[in-house]
């Protein structure tokens, strides 16, 4: 079967998206109930003016360098390289981010447009738990009121991020509907918002979600593209040739792949979960596997039955076990300019382990995908070459499941 | 594929010819929401009959999602469990075909938009006028994106139905209401359903204000579930919703088999028709 053509690009290229209406090409949008309408004009307005406001740029800067510790530096993966036997590896430190990943880059972005709207009160859903602490790191920070809704797997399988969140003051809700999943906590922390909407605003965690979620959230967490092509002109004096992030719902790829889609020289990677195989209910790859479909407010890539409903997912990782992609992921996919690929829980683990070993840093389970992409690949390519990999947070919090799971594959005797 | 191009498929009954016929009798519409196979589409079917018979003045049948974030918890968990025990949309569209043969009232499908565009929006209209449904209400499907599906109803005469809810500001209510077709869905209260006893602060200004923008009857949902409650709105509106409550009696009744939860929520409707007037 021929390749389907790719859609047009607007007039300023591949990066002049969304539109007014939160469309990436065909996709994004806002499929919401009508409570919810309001709410999100009032946010994007909130947010358009925020944006032309210079103190609020100057406000959100310093919070980055003072409390986040940013910019976060770009370390050469040395014994990693050598073992891989190709090209140069090189992580961007998200991991050394204050809380421990990307994800605290929105959550101060979005506090701080809270306070702007006058909301006090601030809920979020988590899947891995790293959003739902970023979100409470910031409540905290902020004086904002703070609920977190997670799915009871996940409240299991992320145990040690559950502490923090509570000891830094957010209620957290287990969600026991659905899959007890991120999926489910969006759903129950959407369900929050269209009886809160007055007083609250919902700090969505990835670039999924209805116009104007999926662009907050990536300019919010551009700050790692940015820094990253600073960081290669200055220290390596040139582009990377290739930059690898995972991808689950998508916010650190987005971040670091929105500043570099008009440099057409860089190669760009965005490695999804394969979970245990390419079998429906086995995996959480959307933009592999999934088709066109409406989740959780936007047109993307989904997961579903050809009913319409939400398959089940799996991965190893809970921060990529989630039925759905950004939209913008799914315009780069359609539009050729990011590759998307996967990963089995079983690779994840190997990386999670050669990394650990290699270069004396724990990676989450979400970031294994991506280092596991990114060994296989360095084998094969020159030793000039430099690619980049997101090194989206760190592993603490996987410590106890990745013993579980060792000792299951042991035979279960220290179960 | 069923009876895509049935040729004893009815054609859609008109909402307008069902709100005239009240209005010359002097009564309000009592319009329930029931979940499409919860517990099976057996009873489903039996309960639309009930509701027929008790004098239901149309009859919203919604169909389970799995991430119904327009929904509360009643009737998502109703919904969970009617894809647990098999539903499908040929299912769902088979049994609506028996149902709109036997009674009189109008049956629209409550239906997530997700699963519109997942069919195809032309199949599954295509479908919905084939079963012989009265119309559409698509709760996550705002004024903004609904331009196709708007256009692909009325080229099938199926009525689309529109939400207006309390944070809506009143410019958009009005152009909701306008655009608004078979009727207007009027939500009381953001987000919150359950029993009341008095009107929400600023619902007869609402209701009547938003009476003046449309020509189609303005229907309202607040967590209805006794008489009392109909009775007031009656005085407001042009009819009144009746959903989480039907949804947790089916619920409660499941036990009894089809012809038990038929009997229980006729003789429970009732009561609720006589009081809207």
């Amino acid at each position: 079967m021929p390749s389907p053509l790719s859609p047009p690009l607007p007039p300023g290229g591949i990066s002049q998206v969304p539109d007014i209406h939160g469309r990436f090409g065909r996709f994004g949008g806002r499929y919401v109930p009508e409570t919810l309408s309001a709410a999100l004009d009032q946010l994007q307005a909130a947010y358009d003016e925020a944006r032309s406001d210079p103190s609020f740029q100057a406000e959100l800067d310093q919070l980055l360098a003072a409390f986040v510790g940013r910019p976060t530096p770009l370390l050469f993966a040395k014994r990693l390289t050598e073992y891989a036997g190709g090209a140069q590896i090189w992580f961007k430190r998200e991991d050394l981010s204050h809380t421990g990943a990307h994800k605290i880059n929105n959550t101060l972005g979005q506090g701080l447009l809270a306070m702007r709207m006058g909301k006090k009160r601030i809920i979020a859903e988590t899947g891995a738990g790293q959003h739902g602490v970023a979100t409470a790191t910031a409540c905290a920070r902020f004086g904002l009121d703070c609920v977190v809704y997670m799915g009871s797997e996940d409240v299991r399988r992320q145990e040690p991020n559950v502490r923090s969140m509570r000891m830094m003051g957010a209620e957290v809700r287990p969600v026991e509907s659905g899959s007890r999943t991120l999926r489910d906590a969006i759903n129950e922390a959407m369900r929050d918002w269209m009886g809160s909407v007055e007083t609250t605003h919902y700090i969505i965690g990835s670039v999924v979600g209805p116009h104007p979620f999926p662009r907050i959230v990536r300019d919010f967490q551009s700050v790692i593209g940015k820094e990253t092509l600073v960081f290669c002109k200055k220290e390596l004096g040139r582009d990377p040739d290739c930059v690898v992030a995972c991808v689950g719902g998508g916010s650190n790829a987005a971040g670091m792949f929105y500043p570099l889609v008009e440099h057409k020289g860089i190669r760009l990677v965005g490695v999804e979960a394969g979970g245990r195989s390419a079998k429906p209910g086995d995996h959480a790859a959307s933009l592999s596997y999934g088709n066109a479909g409406i989740l959780h407010g936007s047109l993307s890539y989904v997961l579903q039955d050809p009913d319409g409903q939400t398959a089940d997912v799996h991965s190893v990782s809970a921060g990529l076990d989630y039925p759905g992609v950004g939209p913008e992921h799914a315009w780069w996919h359609d539009t050729k300019r990011v590759e998307y690929t996967s990963v089995t829980d079983a690779e994840a683990l190997d990386a999670f382990d050669l990394v650990a070993r290699r270069e004396g840093i724990l990676p989450a389970l979400e970031t294994s995908h991506a280092l596991a992409w990114t060994v296989k690949e360095a084998a094969r390519r020159p030793k000039e070459e430099v690619i980049v990999v997101c090194m989206s947070g760190r592993g603490d919090k996987d410590a106890a499941e990745i013993a579980r799971l060792r000792s299951l594959e042991n035979g279960g005797a220290h179960a | 594929m069923t009876s895509h191009h049935d040729p004893m498929s009815q054609a859609a009954k008109p909402l307008a010819a069902t709100f005239a016929a009240l209005a010359k009798d002097g009564r309000k519409a009592l319009a329930p929401f029931v979940t499409a196979g919860d517990p099976d589409l057996d009873t489903t079917l039996a309960v639309l009959e009930a509701l027929d018979r008790a004098g239901a003045a149309v009859c919203e049948l919604g169909v389970p999602y799995s991430d119904p974030i327009a929904d509360g918890p009643v009737i998502q968990a109703s919904y969970t469990r009617a894809l647990a025990a098999g539903f499908t949309l040929e299912k769902f569209f088979e049994m609506v075909r028996k149902a709109t043969g036997r009674v009189k009232m109008p049956i629209l499908a409550m239906v997530s938009y997700s699963i519109i565009y997942r069919r195809g929006i032309d199949r599954f209209v295509d479908d919905a006028a084939a079963a012989g449904l009265a119309g559409l209400v698509v709760p996550d499907l705002p004024l903004e994106e609904s331009d196709v599906l708007d256009a692909t109803c009325k080229g099938a005469s199926l009525a689309l139905v529109r939400l207006v809810t309390p944070t809506t500001p009143p410019e958009r209510a009005a152009e909701i209401a306008r655009r608004s077709t078979g009727f207007l869905y009027c939500v009381s209260v953001a987000g919150v359903t359950g029993a009341r006893t008095d009107l929400p602060e600023g619902l007869v200004e609402r209701v009547t204000w938003l009476r003046t923008k449309t020509d189609v009857p303005v229907l309202v949902g607040f967590g209805v579930s006794t008489p009392e409650q109909v009775k007031l709105l009656s005085g407001v509106a042009d009819g009144a919703i009746v959903g989480s409550a039907l949804v947790r009696r089916v619920g409660e009744l499941a036990a009894e088999g089809p012809e038990g939860v038929a009997k229980g929520v006729e003789n429970w409707l009732a009561d609720l028709v006589k009081a809207a007037t």
